[in-house]
């Protein structure tokens, strides 16, 4: 891109789960002193917002970096139909072996809209409540190549 | 270096529309916001300057100042306007938040004179907004 502008379109994305942080390699006791509150036996949920960014040239033809139609109905298959009214630790295969932390999210967030082609994934970042917010831009050679 | 951010808020009318494709491309692809008579917004725009406090005043820019110029270079221009009609600089431009900002941007990097214009970030509604850096810029991502 040679524009001296950069351009990134931000979408926001809605999704409620539950979530229980343990970690079989703690001891119950180790458990309950790193996690805290979340590590309680039956789990808690949280609102999450999913902020994701996306850069690219804007066409001229529709003035947009990425059809939103289309950016929306890709995050609703990969992201918010996996998540949505779900438990993280046990309807999602990603935290079998993962403890499901916020931070690990975003990650996993990442890794499922990176390769949505019509556009560049620069940043995925959610809001566990409304005073947590992790971000994550991928590691250096990450990210798709529209 | 020190990021300052100043916001304000805006209320203009926009269609989507490209007279080079048909009503039915148009439809298609804008859909709800091909609507014939436009719809609006309140817009919020948050601006970002970027610099090294003045030892004197302790400001990296005089909030009064960047005030002033958003409200000569934005508030005048698209405040309760039609964005399509209205507004010269997107003449020949479908008003998307991409466009705006990128215009804002435009309009506002000449007339900082102190510090220098970081970020414009334009919320079109609180789920959907475009952000225009420098190209390259730090907080920019990769790029």
């Amino acid at each position: 891109m040679n524009s001296p502008l950069k351009v990134e379109l931000g979408r926001r994305y809605h999704f409620s789960a539950s979530h229980r942080l343990h970690s079989p390699q703690l001891s119950e006791e180790e458990n309950c002193r790193v996690f805290g509150k979340c590590n309680n036996p039956y789990g808690h949920g949280h609102n999450y917002v999913v902020e994701v960014s996306m850069s690219g040239d804007i066409d001229p033809a529709t003035g947009m970096i990425a059809n939103l139609a289309d950016l929306d109905s890709f995050v609703e298959r990969h992201v918010l139909e996996e998540f949505d009214h779900k438990s993280l630790n046990e309807d999602a295969p990603a935290f079998r072996a993962k403890v499901p932390t916020t931070e690990n999210l975003c990650i996993e967030i990442f890794q499922r809209l990176k390769s949505f082609h019509k556009a560049k994934l620069e940043r995925i970042r959610v809001e566990e409540t409304g005073n947590n917010s992790f971000e994550y831009a991928g590691d250096s050679l990450e990210g798709n190549q529209p | 270096m020190v990021l300052l951010t100043r916001k304000i808020e805006f209320s203009a009318s926009h269609r989507y529309h490209n007279p080079n494709l048909s009503a039915e491309e148009n439809r298609r692809i804008f859909g709800k916001c091909n609507n014939p008579h436009g719809h609006g917004h309140n817009y919020t725009l948050q601006v970002t300057i970027e610099g090294e406090p003045d030892p004197v005043t302790g400001m990296v820019l005089d909030l009064k100042e960047l005030k002033e110029i958003l409200e000569s270079e934005v508030m005048q221009r698209m405040d309760h306007r039609h964005l399509n009609y209205e507004v010269a600089e997107l003449a020949g431009q479908i008003p998307t938040c991409e466009n705006i900002a990128r215009v804002i941007w435009q309009l506002l990097e000449p007339k900082i004179t102190q510090g220098r214009l970081h970020r414009v970030r334009l919320y079109e509604s609180p789920d959907l907004f475009a952000d225009c850096y420098r190209n390259g810029a730090n907080g920019a991502g990769k790029s």
